[in-house]
């Protein structure tokens, strides 16, 4: 079981522009990349998307923990690959989708290791959802990490009993994941019932005007930013509607599975 | 025998354990303490092959952890590790500790006889049919701890194993853990309870930042001041009574409350005569 992808989703303080952008930009960014990645069916954009998204990480100094994203996503783009290749899809139509995947994996893993969850809470607050709603995601958003170190350790422990996850056909395989996630989910579980706990005693939800120590605000390159990523998803539009662009693929079928 | 020679193990690009070198025999008996982040769960989960070397080697029964998978690992080396819920599954205890039998492949007739002899040696027999998320907290220690020990290995680790317990189960843990090194079999733990470890007399690897600052029996450790601040540990109580007393040529070495009664009583029979 591979836990590198959750790597890529956590956010590390960094000196950097593309850390000290305001989140609103680079939600912009990644949300553009999702529906650019959902709007085409072609290897060679999503080949551009990937490609595309390359300065921005290196510009993040993220690289290491970005691979480590991409590398994580790898084991479940193979997954994809498998199932839409088995289930009567071409070559290319099965890298097609694969390589949608990676797209969004890496899209996203950019956004959240370089936005903090407080900026991510301030950015949900602005939109006017309920400070409970925008609290419990950006707390799922800090706990991913955690999860995934508790996974983890899970592994371990089962593995000293003597599990042997990479042992035995599909089925069995599958199977013996159940003594990793009954855990996990009762771990969650309990931690949650704790945190509610915690937050309970700690007067939680008894001001209901809530004022914030920071505030948002957009800089002109914050504006620049947002402005090139609405262009970049217009133009995107424009050509799928109007520009015919080369397709690998020839003979696309109807897939059982989508990717996602 | 465990034998560790000159490892290193980095994580996340930096260095967790640096330049270990130690040797367990068999049948010893071996506390591994130290502060918070000292590196020793980083150090046991080398030992059943979870964690491989950065540099240097460890070696099990001759064999070296690199070469060999934690399946077959496992079968001589059992890890505890210190949350139960790290691991617990399944419907009822019984079928918990069946679990690890189960994969090394046991047959049903071993497995019943060996899991009713373990819940009747850690107090657990009355819930056998009971589902171990319903248990204590320190009862679902003593389910991990059965559901590895079940399987009998010859070298028994235990992350921090008295956590959670009462005073009274703690000391029926200790009495079972020295029997089974009595038995023969290699026993680690690895803790922070000075108490504990006073009372079963072990042999101490001190680590701190990553390094091993002191190899020695127990009573030579935990009376030395420096080490043990050195490690954010503290003296046992005896200790910190017999250290008190040094002026009046009492041995600050003297951790255990027999050695205390013994040396104490010596003392008043020179100052109180028994036939008063």
């Amino acid at each position: 079981m591979s836990l590198r992808l959750f790597e890529g989703f956590k956010f590390t303080y960094r000196t950097t522009f593309i850390h000290r952008m305001d989140p609103r930009p680079k939600f912009l960014i990644a949300m553009a990349i999702f529906a650019l990645s959902l709007i085409f069916m072609n290897i060679l954009v999503f080949l551009i998307l990937f490609i595309g998204q390359l300065p921005l990480v290196y510009l993040s100094r993220s690289l290491r923990r970005w691979l480590n994203s991409v590398r994580g996503g790898a084991v479940l783009s193979a997954l994809i690959f498998v199932m839409n290749f088995l289930t009567g899809s071409t070559l290319i139509f099965s890298l097609t989708m694969t390589m949608r995947f990676l797209v969004l994996v890496s899209a996203f893993s950019l956004f959240f290791m370089t936005t903090s969850p407080d900026d991510l809470g301030l950015v949900l607050e602005k939109a006017r959802l309920p400070y409970e709603l925008s609290f419990t995601f950006t707390t799922a958003v800090r706990l991913v990490p955690t999860m995934a170190l508790e996974a983890q350790t899970i592994v371990d422990a089962q593995r000293s009993r003597g599990l042997e996850l990479d042992r035995g056909n599909v089925l069995m395989r599958v199977k013996k994941y159940i003594p990793i996630l009954i855990p996990l989910i009762v771990s969650a579980i309990r931690r949650s019932m704790e945190l509610a706990e915690a937050l309970e005693s700690r007067a939680f939800g008894t001001v209901k005007n809530r004022q914030s120590l920071v505030t948002l605000k957009m800089k002109p390159s914050d504006y620049l930013v947002s402005l090139i990523a609405v262009a970049v998803l217009i133009v995107g539009i424009y050509i799928q509607l109007s520009i015919p662009i080369p397709n690998l693929d020839t003979g696309i079928k109807m897939p059982l599975l989508w990717g996602f | 025998m465990i034998e560790v020679r000159g490892l290193h193990f980095s994580y996340d690009g930096k260095e967790v354990l640096h330049n270990i070198n130690l040797k367990i025999s068999d049948g010893e008996f071996i506390a591994i303490m130290g502060e918070n982040g000292a590196g020793k769960t980083t150090l046991i989960k080398h030992f059943n092959g979870l964690l491989k070397p950065s540099r240097g080697d460890v070696f099990v029964d001759g064999a070296s952890t690199r070469n060999s998978s934690i399946a077959h690992l496992s079968r001589n080396v059992g890890l505890v590790f210190q949350n139960p819920d790290h691991q617990l599954f399944s419907e009822t205890v019984f079928e918990e500790i069946a679990f690890s039998m189960r994969n090394f492949g046991y047959p049903e007739e071993t497995i019943r006889k060996r899991v009713n002899f373990i819940l009747e040696t850690l107090d657990l027999s009355p819930y056998a049919e009971a589902s171990p998320f319903m248990l204590s907290g320190g009862e679902r220690k003593r389910v991990a701890l059965a559901s590895v020990l079940v399987f009998d290995p010859k070298h028994v680790i235990l992350d921090e194993p008295t956590i959670g317990q009462d005073y009274q189960q703690k000391d029926k843990l200790r009495n079972f853990i020295v029997q089974m090194n009595a038995q023969g079999r290699t026993v680690v733990i690895v803790t922070h309870d000075v108490e504990f470890v006073v009372d079963c007399k072990p042999r101490i690897i001190l680590l701190s930042r990553g390094s091993v600052i002191a190899d020695d029996p127990y009573d030579e450790i935990l009376s030395d001041n420096k080490l043990v601040e050195r490690a954010s540990l503290t003296a046992p109580q005896i200790g910190k009574l017999m250290w008190s007393l040094r002026d009046l040529d009492f041995d600050a070495r003297i951790l255990d409350i027999y050695s205390a009664k013994t040396v104490l009583e010596q003392r008043l029979e020179k100052i109180v005569p028994k036939t008063l």
